[in-house]
């Protein structure tokens, strides 16, 4: 017994992975989308943005402190929480709609449920519709203060690119797509620019955070289904339309940091393929035939409940069971 | 107090047994009507007379109706109250019975109705099934209530349709009315807030002064019992 072994219980492999170093490089990635949004509205989207993430924040410690909890905040969940919550708003909101939406967000959704993973839907996005249902004039007025300093936008009113499209039917001429995929137009803080979504997405795939099955997917069978839709009602392919409808709203962002959240997205490969498809086809639904314009926070919340089920479903069979019976 | 007196069970139906809080019944009509304190307190009271009638006729039914048909009966003499009631509150509040609309025939399936006709009436007198009645009914007016309250409070800065808050309405300072309490997810979210509520103090009360192995009356002593409420009296 001249060797030493080297004998120790598992988990043998060991990562730097950790869940705060994830979070951290999700708020990384939401940097860029977070500064264009400042410098597209001005002053007040750094007020929304400092405030909701301040009181994501804040509700986390609290819940903690009064429920006698190992306090949580060092994950870095609730900054990005927070900060995912704060580019779903628009930049006039009235300061305190945020701060309801956090605490809805960090102690409803998430904590009531047993905290960070075990919340069976994604917090901000659910507080984001909590805001929506309660208060839908504030949340749609997208309209820009003259005084804030908003810098790129060159009209102070304006609907959003997805409800010109809405209202004006098929034509789309008024909307460029150059402008929807720099993000000078109206609509919340975060989801203007396709350009600065897809650098942080970059930043979230090289560091190997989220990888393409589910952002893909979705993406791709959301473009699929809105083909279909114009060959369908007879208007021909437009390929303004299309990209209006790629990059016009919460679609990128919502791929990209919202349907890919760990918690409530399926682990299973094929379910995330399943479950990018589900988001691909509710989305387009919503936004074709529904009442509003928008339709991503409610698809992504929608197919979160249903991630249950697709796991079900895509089990796969452990080595040594199953397969064919000779 | 002395169990199946008058009065211990309007305690028991209005407090230890509440219908909506601890029994979780009839959730039909408390999450679907509860839009406001005044539908909960029409809802409550008509509960409370068909429940009542219904506990006392089938009471002094019970040892007439043979047990294999006991459910087919129980129905028709709550549906025949149900209808009575209906009709009558068509007649003489006709407000009141389009706010309830669909959920006042409903309330013939009414869990907490059957569930007192098979649980209480069908086995015990007259007199005490009839307060069994009031109580339950008493206990689920005020649950339903309550939810009422808060979500009109919050949906609609309204109590009892008295404008509590004022509106922020042409930029004034004001109350923003939370929509979604008056929408169905604002029942759901009502109903377990108030639920943990009374929660929390029911564990308080139970930590003070009741005896672990006698329990607090509603089974065989804490540690058989199943329900995590009062698992809290013997936590720690």
């Amino acid at each position: 017994m001249e060797q030493m072994l080297n004998v120790s219980s598992n988990p043998h492999v060991r990562d730097k992975m950790t869940t705060s170093r994830i979070m951290q490089l999700v708020a990384l990635a939401l940097l860029p989308t977070t500064l264009f949004g400042i410098w597209n509205f001005g002053f007040r989207a750094l007020l929304v943005v400092l405030v909701t993430v301040a009181s994501s924040v804040f509700f986390e410690w609290l819940y903690d402190r009064l429920m006698h909890k190992k306090n949580t905040i060092n994950d870095f969940s609730a900054v990005v929480t927070g900060l995912l919550l704060a580019l779903n708003m628009p930049p006039q909101i009235p300061l305190w709609m945020p701060v309801l939406g956090s605490a809805f967000a960090i102690i409803v959704v998430k904590q009531l449920f047993g905290g960070l993973g075990q919340n069976f839907m994604n917090p901000a996005l659910a507080a984001r519709c909590f805001l929506m249902i309660s208060f839908a004039g504030k949340m749609t007025d997208f309209a820009v203060d003259k005084l804030s300093g908003y810098h790129c936008i060159d009209t102070v009113t304006g609907a959003t690119a997805l409800a010109e499209l809405k209202n004006s039917g098929f034509t789309a001429d008024s909307i460029s797509v150059k402008n929807l995929f720099i993000g000078n137009i109206h609509g919340t803080i975060g989801e203007t620019s396709a350009i600065a979504i897809l650098i942080g997405a970059v930043i979230l795939l090289a560091f190997k955070v989220i990888d393409l099955k589910i952002p893909l997917t979705y993406i791709g069978s959301f473009a699929v289904f809105v083909i279909l839709y114009m060959l369908g009602t007879g208007k021909g392919f437009d390929v303004n339309y299309l990209f209006s409808h790629l990059f016009g709203g919460g679609l990128m962002l919502g791929a990209w940091f919202m349907a890919t959240d760990y918690v409530t997205t399926p682990i299973t490969p094929k379910g995330q393929l399943l479950y990018g498809c589900c988001l691909g086809v509710v989305t387009a639904i919503f936004r074709l035939f529904g009442g509003s314009a928008e339709g991503v926070s409610y698809a992504i919340i929608f197919c979160n409940l249903l991630v249950p089920l697709i796991e079900k479903v895509t089990k796969p069979v452990a080595f040594g069971k199953g397969g064919k019976k000779a | 107090m002395k169990a199946n007196t008058p009065a211990e069970r309007l305690v028991n139906g209005i407090i230890k047994e509440n219908p909506t809080f601890v029994l979780v019944l009839g959730m039909c009509p408390t999450l679907a009507v509860t839009t406001s304190a005044i539908n909960g307190i029409g809802m409550g009271l008509t509960t409370t007379v068909v429940l009542a009638m219904s506990n006392l006729m089938i009471s002094l039914l019970r040892k007439f109706i043979p047990d294999g048909v006991r459910m087919p009966a129980f129905i028709v003499v709550v549906a025949s109250f149900v209808t009575i009631v209906q009709m009558l509150l068509q007649g003489f509040i006709p407000s009141l019975y389009s706010a309830l609309g669909i959920y006042i025939p409903l309330i013939v399936v009414n869990c907490i109705i059957l569930g007192r006709a098979e649980a209480y009436a069908s086995k015990n007198p007259p007199i005490p099934s009839l307060f069994d009645g009031i109580g339950m009914g008493l206990g689920f007016t005020l649950s339903i209530t309550c939810i009422g309250a808060v979500r009109e409070l919050l949906g609609a800065g309204q109590i009892f349709g008295h404008q509590i808050l004022p509106l922020a309405a042409g930029g004034k300072f004001g109350y923003e009315p939370i929509t979604i309490f008056i929408l169905a997810p604002g029942a759901f979210f009502v109903l377990a807030m108030l639920a943990a509520l009374q929660n929390k103090f029911k564990i308080g009360a139970a930590k003070r002064g009741i005896d672990p192995s006698e329990g607090c009356g509603c089974c065989a002593g804490c540690d058989t019992c199943n329900n995590t409420m009062c698992k809290g009296g013997k936590e720690a």
